[in-house]
C-alpha cells in the first residue's frame, strides 16, 4: 500500500460514495469518520515508517508512479496530513450544526484529497493543475440550490483558473533560471509571471473582490470551509516555489515585496472590515487579512521563526473560522440574511451562536488568551524590530478588524424591545459551538501543547526549513 | 509540418475566435468553439505525437458536446444580457485591438519559447487575448465558460512546445472537460427554471 493511495485516492473514492448516501446525518458522520481515520493513521503510521503489531510489521510506501511522474507523500508531510484531515473532520462534523452535509462533506472530501495531491505531485509545479481541479469541484459545494450563480462565484472560477497558466509558464522559465542564474532578463519575466499567478491564486489586493461577494451570496459554512483550505494550500505551494529556487529564496527584494503585499492585504482587509454592514463580508475581509498575516510571517528574515508562525496559525485559524462560520449559518437559517440591520438584538434568541460568532471573530484577530494571540503578538513584535511604520500599519489593520467585530457584537446584543434571553439553537449547534469556543481558549492558554507537533513543519521544505 | 500549414491553422483560429466574440446564437458559438479546437489541434500536432494531440481534440470536442447538450435542455434560445455591449461593431473593434496587440507581441515572445515557432506563439497568444476579452465582457455562465476554454486552449498551444508528459496532457484534458461540466452546472442554475433538487 502506498501513501498516495491512502491519503489521496481513498478519500476521492469515499467522497464519491458519500454522494450516494441519502441522509444528511449519515453523510456528516461518515465523512467525519473517514477524515478522522485518515488523520489518525497519518499520526500513528506516517509514510516510510514501520510499525509493529505483534508479529505483524506494517509499512506504508511513500511513492506512487503515475504515467511516469511521481506522486509522493513522505514522512515530512505527516503533520500536514494530520492537520488537514483533522481540520476536515472538524468541518464535516460541524455540518451537523450548520446543515448542508450532503453538499459540503462529499465535495469537501474530494477537494481536500485533490489539495493533498497538489502537495504530493512531483515536479511540484503540477500542483497548479490539481489546485485548478479542486477549484472546479468546489463550485457545486458553493452554489446554493435554487439560486442563480452570483458574481462572486463566477469571479472565483475565473481568477483561480487564470492562476494556473501563469504559474506553469513561470515554472518553465524558472527551470531555465536554475541552470543559469545570470540571465537577469529571464528572471524578471519569470518573476512577473509568477507574481501574476500567485496574485490570482492567493487573491492578493486588488484581486480579492470575489471573496466578499462570495461570502454574501453563498452559504457561510461552505465559504468558510473553502476559504480555510484554498489559501492554506496555495501558500504552501508558494513556499515550495521559494524553497526550490535559490535566487528567489535569497533575494532581499522578494522578502520586501512579500512583506509589502502582506501588509497591503492586512490593511485593506482590516479597514474594509470596519465599514461592512454584512456579517459575511466582515468574515471575508478578515480572511483576506489572515492571508496577509501568513505572507508577513513568511517574509520574516528569521526563516525558522517565520515558518513556525506561518504553520502555527493554521490550526487556530481553521478552528476560529469553523466556529464563526457555524454560528453565522445558525443566523442565516433563521433570518435568511446576514445584514447587521436585520440581526439587531438577535443574540437574545440565539445567545450561543452570538457568543460563537463574536469569539470566533475575536480569536482570529488576536484577543488575548485566545488561540491566535500568542503568534500575532510575536509577529507584531518582530515586525516592529524590522520596520516601525510596518508595525504601525499592522496596528491600524488590527484596529479595523476589532471595530468590525465590536460592531457585530453591539448590533447582535442591541435589542430595541425587551425580548427575553432564550437559546433557540439546536442541541448539536450548542454542543459544537461550545466545544469550538473551549478549543479556542485552550489553544490560547496552552500554546505550548501544539509546539512538538508543529516543530516538524519546516522539515517539509528542503532549504527553508534549515 | 511546413510553416504555411501552421499559419493556415493560426488564421482559422483568428476566424473562429473573432466569430465566437461576435456570435449571439449558442449553436454558432459552440460550432465555432469546435472549429477553434480543431485549429488548435492542428497547431499542437506540430509538437506532439498524433495520439496525444488527438486525445486532446477528442476531449475538447466532448467538452463542446457537454455544453451543447446543456443548452438543448434549457429553453434559452439567444444569449442576450444587459451588460453585454449592444453593438457587434464594438466587439469587432475590441477583437481588432487584440489582434494588433498579439501580432506586435508575438515576435518578441517567440524568443522566450524558441521551440514553439511563430505560428504557435501567435495562435496561443491570440486565443489567450480573445479569451480574456470574452471574460471581461460578460457575466453569462456559457460565455464565461467559452472564454475560459478559449484562454486555456491558447495556453495549451503554447505549453505543447514545452511539455509533452502524458500526466500533464491528461490533467489538462480533465481540466477542459471539468470546466465544461462546471460551466454546464452553472448554466443549469442560471436558467429561469433552475434546479431546486440539487444535492442539499
Amino acid at each position: 500500500m502506498t501513501a498516495p493511495l491512502i491519503w489521496i485516492v481513498f478519500p476521492l473514492l469515499a467522497g464519491g460514495l458519500l454522494l450516494a448516501l441519502p441522509r444528511e446525518r449519515w453523510v456528516a458522520f461518515a465523512g467525519t469518520l473517514v477524515s478522522v481515520s485518515l488523520a489518525a493513521l497519518a499520526f500513528w503510521l506516517p509514510p516510510d515508517m514501520t510499525q509493529r503489531i505483534g508479529p505483524l510489521s506494517l509499512r506504508i510506501e511513500s511513492t506512487l508512479n503515475v504515467f511516469g511522474r511521481q506522486v509522493s507523500l513522505t514522512a515530512s508531510e505527516q503533520i500536514v496530513l494530520v492537520l488537514v484531515y483533522g481540520i476536515g473532520a472538524f468541518w464535516f462534523f460541524g455540518t451537523l450544526a450548520s446543515g448542508s452535509a450532503r453538499r459540503i462533506v462529499p465535495f469537501g472530501l474530494i477537494v481536500t484529497a485533490l489539495l493533498v495531491a497538489s502537495l504530493a505531485v512531483r515536479p511540484f509545479l503540477y500542483a497548479a493543475l490539481l489546485i485548478e481541479l479542486a477549484v472546479m469541484l468546489s463550485i457545486p459545494l458553493l452554489i446554493q440550490p435554487g439560486q442563480r450563480p452570483g458574481r462572486g462565484l463566477i469571479r472565483f472560477l475565473i481568477y483561480q483558473t487564470l492562476a494556473m497558466p501563469f504559474i506553469l509558464f513561470a515554472g518553465f522559465l524558472l527551470s531555465g533560471v536554475d541552470v543559469g542564474p545570470a540571465d537577469v532578463g529571464l528572471i524578471i519575466e519569470a518573476a512577473v509571471l509568477l507574481g501574476l499567478g500567485f496574485a490570482f491564486l492567493l487573491s492578493v489586493f486588488p484581486l480579492y473582490t470575489w471573496i466578499p461577494l462570495l461570502a454574501e451570496e453563498a452559504s457561510p459554512y461552505a465559504v468558510g470551509f473553502i476559504l480555510s483550505l484554498f489559501p492554506t494550500f496555495s501558500l504552501i505551494f508558494g513556499l515550495n516555489f521559494v524553497d526550490n529556487y535559490s535566487w528567489l529564496r535569497d533575494s532581499p527584494p522578494f522578502t520586501e515585496i512579500l512583506r509589502l503585499v502582506g501588509l497591503l492585504m492586512m490593511v485593506t482587509g482590516g479597514i474594509w472590515a470596519a465599514f461592512q454592514r454584512h456579517l459575511g463580508r466582515i468574515f471575508a475581509y478578515t480572511i483576506v487579512a489572515e492571508t496577509g498575516i501568513s505572507l508577513l510571517a513568511a517574509s520574516l528574515p528569521d526563516r525558522q521563526l517565520g515558518l513556525q508562525a506561518f504553520f502555527y496559525l493554521l490550526a487556530p485559524r481553521a478552528l476560529a473560522l469553523g466556529v464563526w462560520a457555524m454560528s453565522m449559518s445558525v443566523f442565516e437559517k433563521r433570518y435568511s440574511t446576514l445584514q447587521l440591520d436585520s440581526l439587531r438584538g438577535s443574540a437574545r434568541s440565539f445567545p450561543v451562536a452570538a457568543v460563537g460568532l463574536v469569539f470566533g471573530n475575536l480569536a482570529l484577530i488576536g484577543l488575548p488568551l485566545m488561540a491566535s494571540f500568542p503568534i500575532r503578538q510575536a509577529l507584531w513584535e518582530r515586525l516592529a524590530v524590522l520596520s516601525f511604520p510596518a508595525a504601525v500599519w499592522f496596528g491600524v489593520a488590527s484596529l479595523g478588524l476589532w471595530l468590525g467585530a465590536l460592531r457585530a457584537l453591539v448590533t447582535l446584543v442591541d435589542a430595541r424591545v425587551d425580548v427575553p434571553w432564550i437559546s433557540n439553537e439546536a442541541w448539536e449547534q450548542r454542543v459544537l459551538i461550545g466545544l469550538g469556543i473551549v478549543g479556542l481558549f485552550a489553544l490560547g492558554l496552552f500554546p505550548h501543547w501544539a509546539q512538538p507537533l508543529l516543530a516538524n513543519f519546516p522539515a517539509m521544505f528542503e532549504y527553508l526549513g534549515k | 509540418m511546413p510553416d504555411f500549414v501552421l499559419w493556415l491553422a493560426a488564421v482559422l483560429l483568428a476566424v473562429t475566435s473573432v466569430g465566437l466574440l461576435l456570435s449571439r446564437d449558442w449553436r454558432w458559438t459552440l460550432g465555432l468553439l469546435g472549429g477553434q479546437y480543431f485549429a488548435a489541434f492542428w497547431l499542437i500536432l506540430a509538437r506532439w505525437p498524433l495520439t496525444l494531440s488527438a486525445a486532446t481534440l477528442v476531449t475538447s470536442w466532448m467538452a463542446v458536446a457537454v455544453l451543447g447538450m446543456t443548452q438543448l435542455s434549457i429553453k434559452n434560445e439567444r444569449l442576450s444580457e444587459t451588460s453585454w455591449p449592444s453593438g457587434a461593431l464594438f466587439r469587432a473593434f475590441a477583437a481588432g485591438l487584440v489582434l494588433i496587440t498579439v501580432t506586435s507581441s508575438a515576435q518578441p515572445a517567440n524568443k522566450w519559447l524558441p521551440s514553439a515557432g511563430l505560428p504557435l506563439v501567435w495562435g496561443g497568444f491570440l486565443l489567450i487575448g480573445m479569451g480574456l476579452l470574452h471574460l471581461g465582457m460578460t457575466v453569462h455562465p456559457l460565455r464565461i465558460t467559452v472564454g475560459l476554454l478559449t484562454t486555456l486552449a491558447g495556453f495549451e498551444i503554447l505549453y505543447s512546445s514545452l511539455e509533452n508528459s502524458i500526466l500533464v496532457t491528461g490533467l489538462l484534458a480533465i481540466i477542459t472537460l471539468g470546466l465544461a461540466l462546471t460551466g454546464s452546472y452553472l448554466v443549469l442554475f442560471d436558467a429561469p427554471e433552475a434546479p431546486e433538487s440539487a444535492p442539499e
